[in-house]
């Protein structure tokens, strides 16, 4: 269970999450939405420590992350995928995983299970990572956080700019990873493709979570949506 | 001499600073690709290698190749350890910020010049070298009864020559199967490439950043052990490599080590070839050109890549 207790974080002096609390149980999909600039990436980014919290604690499985270094927090188990996927361009396909396997000391058999879970991977694995396609880089940039075998996963936008193949590749995997017991926080900015994939949804306005809501009730009345994303 | 023997002599000179300036330009583009650094000091770095090796090839007695192999391993490693000392207490403490670390590194120059003056003192001091036999070489000369050799007199190289040439090369095969066929290389290729994501895949940047930051300086140190039984140590010999490195780096392209040692060859052997015909004053010029052309020209260096 991944749990935000009142966190504060943001750049500099400018504050951007204030008094932000957050709980994604395991095996369960929550998905955080709001407008441009409500603080969603920031939430994540504050959850791996590459954004300093200046109030609160991050708790994993009921154990404080916030005074660890941020290289010892994805090592707790939280896998990221980050918005624009972020990729070691140079390195080969191979390298990224390999990067990935390192951080928890995993090795031959979750390597085989994350490509199991991408064969398109296994084709290229010897390609350099920024020459795959979008949706391929999508598939490596989720493989490389699935290698640390994560009780929590952050997904920042992962299906932005794919086409509906791809996004329908990622969303078994995400299914898949909440029937292994993964906390998974989801960002997504497409209203439609999250409300038939999360279990739950926050709504997030200026640095804080303001409601949250079920998605099936959502799925019945479409007012608070509109009311918190609409245009 | 005729032309022809000369020009090989000139090649032969420059190739021998080609060496050493390689292995010097290796470690800055090492420290700036992957940290990010501008360190200014490197040059002291050299200049400590050098001062070391006199230092403790003189505290060994017996064979001058005792005290010399002696230097060429407790050297680099006295400076690497020096460095990421100055990383972890200096460069750490000011969050690696370009421009912090530029002056922190200009300070740090200073400190360690005059730290040397103040102990080691002003002289230039020789080391011996352990094997240093004159070979002479020969040249072909088109005579009535065809192509025959002859030794002309004044074209020779020593052997020690020669080793430095040969040892710069086997260091450099090993620092670039370290970056490409080792962990840590693969370590330090991620952090270069995206600090953040290094972090967010457990990698620790710190440690990282303090290893290669004495990595470099070791380079740096290394080449001044090679070169010093043939130029000697003084106080303020790290200003040269500093601004050859710096051309160097800069012509092969930030943070690019094959750009970086093509250049070494293009600056170490031009500068040879330039010195022996002309003056060392006009290499010097010629190179600086060669930078403002190339940064006029082509921004990111002959082999860099357009955006980092």
């Amino acid at each position: 269970m991944l749990e935000l207790r009142g966190i504060g974080a943001g750049y500099g002096r400018a504050q951007v999450l204030r008094d932000m609390s957050l709980r994604v149980g395991s095996g369960e999909i929550l998905c955080l939405l709001g407008r441009n600039g409500a603080g969603k990436t920031t939430a994540m980014k504050a959850i791996m420590g590459l954004v300093p919290l200046m109030a609160g604690e991050v708790l994993l499985d009921g154990v404080s992350l916030g005074a660890l270094p941020p290289h010892e927090i994805p090592k707790a188990g939280i896998g990221y995928i980050p918005q624009g996927r972020r990729l070691f361009g140079e390195l080969t396909v191979a390298q990224n995983i390999e990067i990935g396997l390192m951080a928890r000391g995993e090795g031959r058999e979750m390597r085989e299970r994350v490509l199991g879970l991408f064969p398109r991977l296994r084709e290229r694995l010897g390609q350099r990572a920024n020459t795959l396609s979008g949706g391929e880089q999508q598939m490596l940039a989720t493989a490389r956080a699935l290698c640390l075998r994560p009780k929590a996963l952050l997904l920042d936008e992962p299906t932005e700019g794919l086409q509906p193949s791809m996004i329908e590749a990622i969303r078994v995997v995400v299914r898949q990873m909440r029937e292994e017991g993964v906390a998974v926080l989801l960002v997504e900015q497409r209203v439609d493709a999250v409300l038939d994939l999360a279990d739950r949804v926050a709504f997030m306005e200026n640095g804080r979570v303001v409601e949250e809501a079920a998605a099936e009730a959502l799925r019945a009345d479409h007012a608070i949506v509109d009311r918190y994303v609409g245009v | 001499m005729e032309f022809g023997p000369h020009l090989m002599l000139a090649v032969l000179e420059g190739a021998v600073t080609a060496a050493v300036l390689s292995l010097t330009a290796v470690g800055l583009s090492l420290v700036f690709g992957v940290m990010r650094v501008v360190n200014v000091a490197h040059g002291e770095f050299f200049m400590l290698g050098a001062v070391l090796a006199w230092w403790i090839a003189g505290a060994f007695g017996g064979h001058a190749a005792l005290g010399f192999l002696a230097a060429l391993v407790v050297a680099p490693l006295a400076v690497g350890a020096m460095a990421v000392l100055a990383d972890i207490v200096i460069l750490k403490r000011i969050g690696y910020d370009p421009e912090r670390t530029i002056v922190a590194t200009i300070g740090l120059l200073y400190i360690l010049q005059q730290v040397t003056l103040m102990s080691y003192g002003p002289e230039a001091r020789p080391v011996a070298a352990p094997f240093n036999t004159r070979l002479a070489l020969p040249w072909v000369e088109w005579g009535e009864a065809g192509p025959a050799l002859y030794w002309p007199w004044g074209l020779s190289i020593t052997s020690y020559k020669l080793a430095v040439i040969g040892a710069a090369v086997a260091v450099l095969v090993g620092v670039w199967a370290v970056m490409t066929r080792t962990r840590i290389g693969l370590v330090m290729r991620a952090t270069q490439l995206d600090r953040d994501m290094a972090l967010a895949f457990g990698i620790p940047v710190e440690r990282v950043y303090a290893l290669v930051f004495g990595f470099g300086a070791a380079l740096a140190a290394l080449a001044a052990v090679l070169i010093v039984p043939i130029s000697q140590a003084h106080y303020l010999m790290g200003g040269d490599p500093l601004l050859l490195s710096f051309i160097v780096v800069i012509i092969g392209g930030l943070g690019s080590l094959p750009g970086t040692v093509v250049a070494a060859l293009l600056i170490g052997l031009s500068d040879g070839v330039i010195s022996v015909f002309f003056s060392p004053t006009l290499a010097k010029i010629l190179a600086t050109l060669l930078v403002a052309l190339v940064l006029v020209f082509r921004p990111q260096g002959l082999f860099g890549a357009r955006a980092a």
